[in-house]
Parts: structure tokens; C-alpha cells; sequence
């Protein structure tokens, strides 16, 4: 595929994901290339030796980020994303482990100081623990959050919200309260396979039938004779009119005499009986614009 | 009443005196926003600094995974609000690439240029703030008004000053004027060079605004690249790496401009680096106005870009890919990129990984200041504490992008 987009142009890619490959040896799973990216999987155990490798034998300098991703269905749901980046080969590589819960990444602190504050933003943000990091502090959440709010099974709107409370004269921790539904638009169709039910169908949940409906067969389309003479019949007298609307038909369609007379006109609103009285429920504003007595307002 | 009272030093008579920490910020000017650093000190000097960071978090890069492609945008803007359209660039690089689209040439010049402007913009920020930061007044003043044109800019081009989404995937949002064209080229002739190089030379050699930055904060080249340092701060170690030379993108390739090195790698380099990339700035801007050919602004492809307001009434095909464009979104094949580019503080990258679907599965954002803050602690250490605040200023943090 040629290259059209104008994204950064680093070195070419030509034979690097071979060599990589190469060197990285038995700690690699899986070299993939693609959309221009090399990315190399590599053993969760051996990740710092592999990153070890890049920085001091393939002149990979720098570490540029550590992202953190999150898949709910995978055994081993969470992926940690290096970026490497050389300056003398004007190169970039990303490389990944995968992670859950319970199995920690080993630290690159040893590697990078900057590891520091990245390995700590995965831990807050997912959770994945970093082993020998001696400071995996939170760092992007508030003090004292409590859950991983990037993983994807946590809530876009938190379970806790703050405010300032003229009461009591400082920020008070409440749990969420929507005043409105937290809406959101999916606007995939439903014929490209949205995966989800439908808004009204979750009642819908399919009858057991003996027999299914089908209309695979012209008799059971309820199409025949007898339709297509129904079809025929003439119901209104075609009266040339002053001209068509677009997709409507005659602009003035002839009137069809029912046989019934027309209704009457509803009768006059004071002929109705009178209501019952509002109940007494209601308050009286009818004072509100009034000044006050003492003249105060 | 009786004789002189022997005074005792505070030193001596076996007192031991202890550390003490202090907070600096969450609430201080030279903080640059909302920045709390426990410092403890030994007398005024500095032995650690504990920055905590994440007071500004607002949890972009989750939002944006609910939202699609396009809607995602305007959170690149509230970043680094101080240099809004680098920002969007990253991002629009990122889908792009994912797309395999082809921009037409003349948005790339128009993108070069904004992109510029932003850098002016943004280095009149931090320049003026950093200054102030040491105790000069007027000349923030001055580059505070070569800032506010480049917003008037910016408002011409888009219709908003800070929060542009001007940047669209294939393109611009919308052309610019000719008369905007040719006021930006008398203003890059004239008034920048003019009061910039007024505001410059109250600053550059004077006496106190040396003596709070030469040789405060020096970082090898060694650190510079363990740290994860980019931008200013590794042009000013000494190490010509500048994303727009050495991994061009749009039409920096064909712009004739130099990157600025320190030799010092104090704060002081990171301030005149700042300061000439501001001339190159002007050069590359001048550059892109004379070269810049007509054409389209967008790309034509119905499915990403969506089709002119009059084309819209017209074509009935023009319309359905409205509609779609701006309900569902357009659809960006699966796969993962990383995509760096030269913001105006550093590298700032955007690594996005798509489904397939319309919206993100995850957007991750390389901000800039989160490895050169992590590094305060470092580069304080020994210094005085009224050189914590030079050294943030020479940093150029700010923190809408820092905690996102």
C-alpha cells in the first residue's frame, strides 16, 4: 500500500522488525507490522532485558511513553505499550506486554528514571502492578480515589462526586447522583450488527412458536387473486386536478363520499359542564409581586 | 537593667536543626497552574522535590473514548490550552495515518502555518511568564500583545481565539481569507520583530536576568536523553533533535529553517532557544505564505471529510455523507499508531488505538510536561528555592496537558 497520509516520516522500517525479531530471540511472541508501526509482544517477564537490549545494543535512547490498555475479554486483559524512540537511528518501536490483575510487570525504573511516573500513571489508571517500582504512589487521581477509573468496565461517570457545601464550608464527597440519564448515542446501525439491544426491545425476548412465519412461498405472502381485485377497486373518481406534488400524488385529491355525514363542530367550551374546583394544593402566587407591607423589599 | 546580654547563635549549643518541608502550590503564581511540590528544604537550600501532579485531571483521554472521531477533537484544544492547534495536529496526524489519507497540499501549508502561529503564541507565554517569574514586569506586558494578535489571528481564521478545532482529519475546516493571509505576513515583516526584539533586549543581557538562570539547572546530554526530555529542553542540552527537521510532517520538508542548540543546558539556553526558535517560526511562516499554492482545503474523500455547505443543497449524495459524517461519525480501520509531533513544549504524541469502529478503543496522550517535571526533582537539587521557580519557567509546563 503506498503511502499517502503526511503523519511523521522517520526512518524507513525496511528489515527492522526482522532484525529486532532476530535479536530479541526466545523473549519475543509476536513481531506485527503495521499502518507503518512496528510492534513487538514480548515475555511479561522479560520485558526489562528485551528493553535493556533496544537501548544499549540498538541505539533506542529513549523512552518516550508507556500506555496502558484495556481488553475486559481477553484472559490476560490489560496490554502495557512502550515507546521507544532513537535519535542517532531517527527510528521509533513500540513494544508490549500483556498483563491481569495479579501478574506484575517488572520496572524499567532501572532502565529510565523518567519509568518512574509512567509505571505509576498505569498502575493508577488500571491497576497493573510494577514490580521493583519502590514508588507506585497514585499520581492522576485524587488523594485518596479508590478503584482504576480507565479500565473499561468502570463507569464514564464515576461512583463518587464532590462539591462545595456552603453548610458545612468545604468540599463535601457524595456518591454520583444524575439528575439526567447519562445518554449515549450510538449511532451505528442496527443492520451492521450493533451488538446491544435495541432501546424498547429488552422486553422483546422472542415467543416460543410451534410454527415460525415465514413467506418463503408465494402462498403464504397473502398475495392472489382475491388481493389483487381488492387491489383494483376503484375508491375515489379520478378528477384531473391542478397539478402533483413531488412523491404525493395529485395536489388536490378528489373529496370521497363516505355515505356518513360529516361530524359537527365541537360544542362551545361554556356549554360544558362545570369542572370540579382545582384542589386547594396549589399555592396562592398571587400575592408574590406584591410589595411588602412594610414596605421593605 | 544590667549589662549587655550575651546573645547566642542559633548554631551552636549542640541545637540540631532539622529539614523542613514546605508546599509549594497547589495555589502560587510561578506554579503555572495547579501544581503542588512538597519541597524540603535545608535552610533555603533544596534537598527533594516531591511534585504531585493530577489536580487538573479531567479524565480526557476516557471521554474520548466515548465519543467519535471528530467529536474527540475539541479535547485536543483544552490540553495545552496555551498552544491549542499543535495539539490537534498530533491527533489529526494519528487517524490520518490510521486512514492512509491524503491531504491536499495547500491545507498542509495552512496547518505549517497555524502550527507556527501556535509556537509564537505559546513561546510568548512561557517567555514572558518565565521572565516574570524573575522579577521582570514589562516585558511580559509587551509579548502579551503579540500574543493577543496572534489570536485575532487565530479568531479570523476559525471564529474562536484559544479553542480553535480548526484541524480536521484530511484538511482544514475551512479556508482563510486572503486579507488574513497578507496581514500575517506585514505582522511577521514588521510589529513581531519589532516589539519582540524591544521586549528581547530589556532581557537577554541583563545583568539580574542572568544571574537567576546561567547556569541554574544544568542537565547533561546523557540525562537529557534518560529523562525523556524533548523540545527546548533537549536543543538546549546540546542535541539537535527537532521532530519537525529530522521526522518531517505535512510540508516541513520543504521549509528552510535552523534548530537553535544550547551549549549550557541551563536555564538560560532553554530561554534563548525559545526565543530564536521564535524567528525561525517567522521564517517558516514566511515561507508558507509564499509558497502556498490555491486549492482545496480538505480532502475529497466523502467518507472522512464532509462536503461544502453549497455542494450540501445540491447533491444529494453531498447530503447523505453530512448526515452520516455528523451522527455517526466515519469508521477508522483497526490497528494501533504512535504519532509525535514537535509541539511547542516538547514532543507531544498521540498513541490511538482503533476497533474499527467510529469512536477510539484508546487515546493515549504523551503529554510533554509529564518527563521534564518528573525530572524538577533532579535538576533542583543543591539549588536555592527562588531557583525552583526559574527552573519551572524554563520547563514551560502547563497543566492542562500535564494531568489531561
Amino acid at each position: 500500500m503506498t503511502v499517502v497520509h503526511s503523519a511523521p516520516r522517520f526512518a524507513s522500517n525496511e528489515g527492522v522488525k526482522a532484525a529486532l525479531a532476530t535479536a530479541l530471540g526466545d523473549m519475543l511472541v509476536e513481531a506485527h507490522e503495521e499502518h507503518g508501526e512496528i510492534l513487538l509482544t514480548v515475555k511479561r517477564e522479560r520485558i526489562e532485558d528485551a528493553l535493556r537490549l533496544l537501548r544499549d545494543e540498538h541505539q533506542y535512547q529513549q523512552l518516550m511513553e508507556i500506555a496502558g490498555v484495556d481488553y475486559p475479554q481477553r484472559a490476560e486483559r490489560f496490554e502495557v505499550v512502550y515507546m521507544l524512540l532513537s535519535v542517532t537511528k531517527n527510528h521509533r518501536v513500540m513494544l508490549k506486554v500483556t498483563a491481569s490483575e495479579k501478574t506484575p510487570v517488572p520496572t524499567v525504573t532501572t532502565l529510565w528514571p523518567n519509568a518512574g511516573w509512567l509505571e505509576r500513571e498505569v498502575f493508577d489508571l488500571y491497576g497493573v502492578l510494577f514490580e521493583g517500582n519502590t514508588d507506585l504512589r497514585r499520581i492522576l487521581t485524587d488523594y485518596g480515589f479508590e478503584g482504576h477509573p480507565f479500565r473499561k468496565d468502570f463507569p464514564l461517570t464515576g461512583y463518587i462526586e464532590l462539591r462545595y457545601s456552603e453548610e458545612e464550608k468545604r468540599v463535601v464527597y457524595e456518591p454520583v447522583d444524575l439528575p439526567q440519564d447519562l445518554r449515549r448515542f450510538d449511532f451505528m446501525s442496527p443492520w451492521e450488527g450493533a451488538n446491544y439491544v435495541l432501546p424498547g426491545d429488552e422486553k422483546a425476548e422472542t415467543p416460543p412458536v410451534d410454527e415460525v412465519k415465514t413467506t418463503d412461498k408465494k402462498s403464504e405472502t397473502g398475495a392472489g387473486e382475491k388481493t389483487n381485485d381488492k387491489a383494483a377497486e376503484k375508491v375515489a373518481p379520478a378528477e384531473r386536478s391542478s397539478g402533483t406534488v413531488a412523491g404525493q400524488g395529485d395536489a388536490n385529491p378528489a373529496p370521497v363520499d363516505t355515505g356518513e355525514d360529516e361530524p359537527d363542530a365541537p360544542e362551545p367550551t361554556e356549554n360544558r359542564p362545570n369542572r370540579k374546583p382545582r384542589k386547594e394544593t396549589a399555592r396562592d402566587t398571587s400575592g408574590a409581586t406584591e410589595p411588602d407591607e412594610n414596605g421593605e423589599d | 537593667m544590667g549589662g549587655l546580654v550575651q546573645e547566642s547563635s542559633p548554631t551552636t549549643e549542640g541545637e540540631v536543626i532539622s529539614n523542613y518541608t514546605i508546599n509549594f502550590g497547589p495555589q502560587h503564581p510561578a506554579a503555572h497552574g495547579v501544581l503542588r511540590m512538597v519541597m524540603e528544604l535545608d535552610g533555603e537550600i533544596i534537598e527533594r522535590i516531591d511534585p504531585h501532579v493530577g489536580l487538573l485531571h479531567r479524565g480526557t483521554e476516557k471521554l474520548i473514548e466515548y465519543k467519535t472521531y471528530l467529536q474527540a477533537l475539541p479535547y485536543f484544544d483544552r490540553l495545552d490550552y496555551c498552544s491549542p492547534l499543535c495539539q490537534e495536529h498530533s491527533y489529526v496526524l494519528a487517524i490520518e495515518k490510521l486512514l492512509n489519507l491524503e491531504v491536499p497540499i495547500r491545507a498542509q501549508y495552512l496547518r505549517v502555518l497555524f502550527a507556527e502561529l501556535t509556537r509564537i503564541s505559546n513561546h510568548m507565554l512561557n517567555i514572558g511568564s518565565h521572565v516574570m517569574d524573575v522579577g521582570a514586569m514589562t516585558p511580559n506586558l509587551w509579548v502579551f500583545e503579540l500574543r493577543e494578535d496572534c489570536m485575532n489571528f487565530f479568531e479570523r481564521a476559525s471564529g474562536a481565539r484559544m479553542h480553535s478545532a480548526w484541524f480536521r482529519p484530511g484538511g482544514v475546516h475551512q479556508d482563510v481569507p486572503l486579507k488574513l493571509l497578507t496581514d500575517i505576513g506585514d505582522w511577521v515583516d514588521t510589529r513581531l520583530p519589532e516589539l519582540f526584539g524591544d521586549a528581547m533586549s530589556l532581557v537577554m543581557d541583563n545583568r539580574i536576568f542572568k544571574q537567576r538562570n546561567v547556569d541554574i539547572a544544568v542537565v547533561s546530554k546523557e540525562d537529557a536523553l534518560r529523562w525523556g526530555f524533548s523540545g527546548p529542553l533537549i536543543r538546549a542540552a546540546g542535541i539537535p533533535w527537532d521532530l519537525r527537521k529530522s521526522q518531517p510532517y505535512d510540508v516541513y520538508d520543504r521549509m528552510d529553517f535552523e534548530i537553535p542548540v544550547g551549549t549550557n543546558s541551563d536555564c538560560y539556553d532553554r530561554f534563548m532557544v525559545r526565543v530564536k526558535e521564535v524567528y525561525e517560526s517567522a521564517k517558516i511562516i514566511k515561507q508558507c505564505l509564499a509558497e502556498m499554492p490555491e486549492g482545496p482545503i480538505a480532502s475529497d474523500d466523502g467518507k472522512v471529510s464532509p462536503p461544502r455547505r453549497g455542494e450540501m443543497k445540491q447533491s444529494m449524495e453531498a447530503l447523505i455523507h453530512h448526515f452520516k459524517l455528523y451522527t455517526e461519525g466515519f469508521h477508522v480501520p483497526a490497528g494501533e499508531v504512535y504519532v509525535a509531533t514537535e509541539s511547542p513544549k516538547g514532543e507531544f504524541g498521540v498513541y490511538l488505538v482503533s476497533d474499527g469502529s467510529n469512536k477510539p478503543y484508546r487515546c493515549k496522550i504523551r503529554p510533554t510536561a509529564f518527563s521534564h517535571l518528573q525530572a524538577m526533582d533532579f535538576m533542583s537539587k543543591g539549588h536555592m528555592l527562588p531557583d525552583a521557580t526559574a527552573i519551572l519557567g524554563a520547563i514551560d509546563v502547563v497543566f492542562g496537558e500535564c494531568d489531561r
